[in-house]
């Protein structure tokens, strides 16, 4: 909502600097949004008149004028179209200045030869005067303006535009007449009315209305106005009006509209009467009913669409907007004003549902005083015959089921108990009273309240007691410690935090980064693996990049990867946690998962270190070490697998001891990486998170006092055998005493069979109650090699 | 004795010119080795006469003595010098960068949510975390906002599929734990939400953190006291804090929690639009309507709730101008955090 200071004060004087004004009504919830100067900041700016217009003898384009400030005449040489004689129009004379407001550049009027002709002054345009951003020809003043009279006098140019930024509740404050109503309030003044006249009747004739949709449509007024003016204009000062509350001038019937949109809030229509056939309907629309609206756009209506209709057909989608097929125009003679009360409920989400927003709409969903239809109907069929003259018929009213006034029961104790301060009785009354509110049946404990017709908002208590905190003002309301009972929660031991898990990454060396949920759908097939489930995409996604709900967060790390990759940052270490999403016919799973990629060098480049470059062991380590928040709490396994991102011979999948998939790692698969243009090996790992959350809550074993055995094993086996077979056949078979069993070394080449492969394990075995022997230890290792031996083919190495 | 007198001294003096451990054990054995010179002497006292036996015994007893003192001390000496040596030798420049893995971090809004919740934690607040793909009623209808609301607009909801939505705000996350509870409920929700809007001052994603405390008695002024307390923790700073009315469809009455701007003392800057007041959070009491849907006597119980923007408080704290450098995720960028 924008309004200028000057329209305001036709209703109330606030009695302070336009600053002070935003501010009184920011700290009431109307927060002022910004203000802006109405013109440029000029001096010696008057009416001039043209009495002569002469042709240049060297410029087609030029005129030369004569110009009269009411006293003298002066030559002033002028390109405008429509510079004629008797026009009157802003003259800058010589030694005025204008202050252009954008670039602070000063432009000063001197005398000036153009093309060899003396001119002595200038003619101005609005846009020259910083009316308007653009205009053609010199600005027209009326005719009856004083020659020499100042320009900012005369066109009340000292003036301000506010906006406002209004919440959804206060459409009561979305025009001058209900703002100065705020600020009577919050200055504790009244506002007047200014004194409008009515207009004598000049003819009976009345369009029938009937109104079928009754709880959508409670009120409708319509009035004929006949033989109108089709070459009037709109007024100079109600063009200024109209810009300075942020509209444009369309012609002088929307223009007397939307002048009492923005005067009291109340939006109207304007029928071309010859072009209504029979008369009027409120109702709603058919099924798949059709209508063209001024702005040129069809729709298609459903039942639940309240519509004006003549006997014909829809005319107007009710508190939206009108049809093109009723439209006024240059050729409309006889107008029909519409003015109604249309229920909050009946407009509501409507205009966004056909993807319009329109002054009428904004203000119907947020409500209409439903008091205010005769006064508006008055006032523009007023302004209307002031611009372009008519005949006014009767008004016609037909109501349907009017709202009922609302009342609320204040109970003075829920004031303290809601807000925390005592607000006296006779206050909480005046404020009450001085918001409009009419009380009865006052006792000791409270008081009912009857809310006024242009309040919305307002329907329980709690309603009544904000705008009694409105009006005391929150910062008069103490501040407490907000004390409650003392309750100490319990933090889950078996329960590993975020904040731990994410700490363990940055000490890892990892790069924390955040990236959107919603990522490229080429990017989300590239990279992740094709899930079991469906992709989720968004039905109105921002852009095509931005349209699928990531199935994996590998996606956004080879995202960012590629954003540093680009900025000569090759060696990363990156993470991220978060939601990922899919479906399926039933139902939508958003499960937590933590991903990391490294790529370059192990180390940053350092004067000790030797250049080495990441391999799918160094990343396979932090997983290791990221898996041991665990606490050992079931065993992780890995093994070898395949996944459409990653390298065939180098990824693994992380599953639990019942087999349950946990995650992936290896290296991102050549072609991906090549594709996108990375020099290093990627890799690659993700986890579900939850699986890292859960730990274990240790218990502590008794120490053996007796020393550990260990031997070492070196096995020569098939290439093909995994190392975490063979530690398993091990584990089977080493007893319940080896306590480490680790590998040591693994190598191939010389004195190696090709296919094969040397493996050089440790183990250690100890008993808490006793020394073992040697025999022991002796048959548990044969026992061990005969299980190798029986199940891989492997043999001692000599 | 005058022999005596004369070797001691060769002894001694060689002693002295002995370099290493070796040269001076083959010096012992020369003169107090089982052959050594000393040793030969003393045997060769039977020859003196008997009445010079006992002085000349003495005297290369005492010779002897000297003797094993020097060795010692040469040994001694010499011991300091090759360990002297081999510390010197082993001398290197301390200065030079040590051997690592470079260091991680956490992102600025990661690192600003820890703060917010470790805040709310220490007074006893819960933090929660729930789904960011959330059903309607529970991202609108149950925070009293229903389809045809003008409020709707100010939320640009991104569908997912109808009546399923990308979540607006953190809020949904209260709902879920009201109905699942019983009052008192003191928690925050920190977390990703959603709107379809993106510009200079908008990204499609965002964080909030959203706090909501439902008890007996719980007044506007415990609201004011918590927003106030919280942000002049989260800034360490007491700059002023102002409530000014606004308004939201969950909460009666509603605020905006604007405090003091942090970089120009509330003097105007261009941080604060020349205003000298920043906006940093939406608060109020929470609607009557919406603590009934959720399952809550509001005969017996009342609540507050507030919300803010992690982005901008983390602007504010760690003066980032851009809003999308946050998710561009350039490392010059995040390491400064580091």
């Amino acid at each position: 909502m924008i309004f200028s200071e000057e329209w305001l004060k036709e209703w109330i004087d606030p009695k302070m600097s336009t600053d002070m004004l935003m501010d009184s009504l920011t700290m009431a919830g109307l927060e002022s949004d910004g203000s802006s100067a109405v013109a440029y900041d000029f001096a010696g700016i008057i009416v001039g008149e043209v009495l002569t217009v002469e042709s240049h003898p060297d410029a087609k384009n030029l005129k030369i004028c004569k110009v009269s400030d009411g006293i003298n005449t002066f030559q002033v040489v002028c390109g405008a179209s429509n510079a004629r004689v008797g026009l009157k129009a802003p003259f800058a004379t010589v030694g005025s200045e204008i202050t252009i407001r954008e670039s602070e550049e000063i432009l000063r009027i001197q005398i000036a030869e153009i093309r060899g002709v003396k001119s002595s002054g200038m003619l101005c345009s609005s846009e020259e005067l910083g009316l308007e951003e653009k205009s053609e020809g010199l600005l027209e003043l009326p005719s009856n303006s004083v020659n020499g009279e100042d320009i900012r006098e005369l066109l009340k140019l000292d003036d301000i535009s506010i906006e406002l930024d209004l919440t959804p509740n206060r459409g009561d404050c979305l025009g001058i007449r209900g703002l100065a109503r705020e600020i009577g309030l919050l200055t504790r003044q009244d506002y007047k009315e200014p004194a409008f006249s009515q207009v004598a009747r000049k003819h009976d004739i009345e369009l029938p209305i009937q109104i079928m949709a009754k709880d959508e449509c409670p009120r409708y007024l319509g009035r004929l106005i006949k033989n109108i003016d089709p070459n009037s204009i709109s007024p100079l000062w109600m063009k200024e009006r109209l810009r300075r509350a942020g509209l444009r001038s369309i012609d002088p019937i929307v223009d007397v509209t939307n002048y009492v949109l923005m005067e009291l809030g109340q939006p109207m229509h304007a029928f071309d009467f010859s072009k209504l056939k029979g008369g009027i309907d409120v109702r709603m629309a058919d099924e798949g009913e059709k209508l063209l609206l001024l702005d040129g756009k069809e729709v298609t209506l459903s039942s639940d669409d309240l519509v004006i209709s003549d006997h014909e057909k829809a005319v107007a989608m009710a508190g939206i907007m009108g049809g093109m097929s009723t439209a006024v125009s240059k050729e409309t003679r006889d107008v029909f004003l519409e003015c109604a009360f249309f229920a909050p409920l009946a407009v509501a989400g409507k205009a966004r549902s056909f993807g319009m927003h329109t002054d009428a709409s904004h203000r119907y969903e947020r409500g209409v005083d439903y008091e205010l239809q005769k006064m508006a109907m008055d006032r523009a069929t007023e302004l209307l015959i002031e611009v372009a003259g008519g005949d006014a018929g009767p008004v016609t009213e037909a109501l349907g089921n009017m709202p009922e006034s609302v009342f609320v029961e204040l109970k003075y104790a829920n004031v303290a108990s809601l807000l925390g301060v005592d607000i006296p009785v006779e206050e909480v009354q005046d404020i009450l009273l001085r918001l409009g509110f009419s009380l009865s049946d006052q006792d000791a404990d409270g008081v009912r309240i009857k809310v006024p017709s242009y309040r919305f908002d307002i329907s329980i208590e709690a309603d009544v007691i904000e705008e009694l905190a409105r009006i005391f003002g929150y910062n008069n309301i103490p501040k407490t410690a907000g004390l409650v009972k003392q309750c100490l929660t319990s933090k889950p031991e078996g329960e590993v935090t975020s904040r731990r898990i994410c700490d363990l990454m940055v000490d890892l060396g990892y790069q924390e980064v955040i990236t959107y949920s919603f990522i490229d759908p080429r990017h989300s097939e590239l990279i992740s693996k094709s899930p079991d489930n469906e992709v989720i995409r968004l039905r109105n996604p921002i852009s095509e990049e931005m349209s699928v709900m990531r199935t994996s967060l590998l996606p956004g790390l080879i995202s960012a990867f590629e954003h540093n990759n680009n900025r000569q940052q090759e060696r990363l270490r990156l993470f991220e946690s978060g939601l990922v999403f899919s479906k399926n016919s039933e139902e939508i799973f958003q499960q937590s998962k933590i991903a990391g990629l490294i790529s370059g060098e192990k180390y940053p480049k350092n004067w000790n270190i030797n250049s080495n470059l990441n391999d799918f062991y160094d990343i396979k380590g932090d997983v290791e070490v990221l898996l041991d928040l665990r606490r050992g709490e079931a065993p992780i396994k890995f093994s070898a697998a395949e996944h459409p991102s990653m390298h065939p011979g180098q990824c693994a999948r992380v599953s639990d001891p019942k087999n349950k998939e946990i995650g992936y790692l290896g290296a991102l698969s050549p072609s991906v990486a090549q594709k996108l243009g990375f020099a290093n090996s990627v890799f690659l790992f993700e986890i579900s998170l939850d699986e890292v959350r859960t730990t274990r809550i240790p218990s502590a074993k008794l120490l053996s006092k007796y020393p550990e055995v260990s031997r070492d094993l070196a096995l020569v086996l098939d290439n093909s055998v995994a190392s975490s077979e063979i530690l398993d056949c091990v584990k089977a078979t080493a007893g319940d005493r080896l306590v480490d069993l680790r590998i040591f070394d693994v190598y191939q080449g010389d004195g190696i069979e090709e296919g094969k492969k040397s493996v050089a394990l440790g183990l250690t075995w100890q008993d808490p109650s006793r020394t073992l022997s040697d025999e022991e230890i002796n048959a548990t290792i044969i026992s061990c090699v005969k299980a190798l031996r029986q199940q891989f083919n492997a043999k001692l190495r000599d | 004795m005058a022999e005596t007198e004369t070797l001691l001294a060769q002894a001694l003096q060689e002693i002295e010119h002995s370099r290493d451990e070796l040269s001076l054990d083959g010096l012992r054995v020369k003169y107090l080795g089982k052959k050594g010179i000393f040793t030969s002497l003393l045997k060769s006292l039977g020859d003196l006469e008997e009445e010079k036996r006992p002085g000349a015994g003495q005297a290369i007893n005492l010779a002897k003595r000297k003797l094993q003192d020097g060795i010692a001390s040469r040994k001694k000496l010499l011991l300091q010098e090759s360990l002297n040596a081999k510390l010197s030798s082993e001398k290197i420049d301390v200065t030079l960068p040590g051997r690592r893995q470079s260091s991680g971090g956490l992102h600025p809004i990661t690192i600003t949510i820890d703060r917010i919740t470790e805040i709310f934690s220490s007074a006893g607040y819960e933090v929660v975390v729930g789904p960011e793909i959330e059903d309607e009623y529970h991202n609108f209808e149950a925070l009293n906002i229903p389809s045809h609301h003008p409020a709707r607009a100010m939320h640009d909801t991104f569908y997912v599929q109808p009546g399923t939505v990308l979540r607006t705000h953190t809020s949904p996350v209260q709902v879920r734990v009201m109905e699942g509870g019983a009052p008192p409920f003191r928690m925050i929700c920190p977390g990703r939400v959603y709107r379809c809007d993106s510009d200079l001052t908008h990204t499609p994603m965002f964080h909030q953190v959203e706090g909501l405390v439902v008890d007996e008695k719980i007044t506007f002024a415990d609201l004011k006291g918590t927003v106030e307390d919280f942000l002049h923790a989260f800034f360490e700073e007491d700059m002023p804090v102002r409530f000014r009315p606004s308004y939201f469809p969950f909460t009666e009455p509603s605020a905006e929690a604007d405090m003091g701007c942090v970089s120009c003392g509330g003097n105007g800057c261009r941080i604060c639009g020349h205003t000298g007041w920043l906006e940093v959070m939406g608060c109020g009491m929470v609607h009557p309507h919406v603590l009934e849907l959720s399952g809550v006597d509001t005969s017996k119980c009342s609540g507050f709730a507030f919300g803010m923007g992690v982005e901008r408080l983390a602007m504010l704290r760690y003066n980032v101008s851009d809003l999308r450098t946050y998710f561009e995720n350039d490392m010059r960028f995040l390491k400064q955090f580091n």
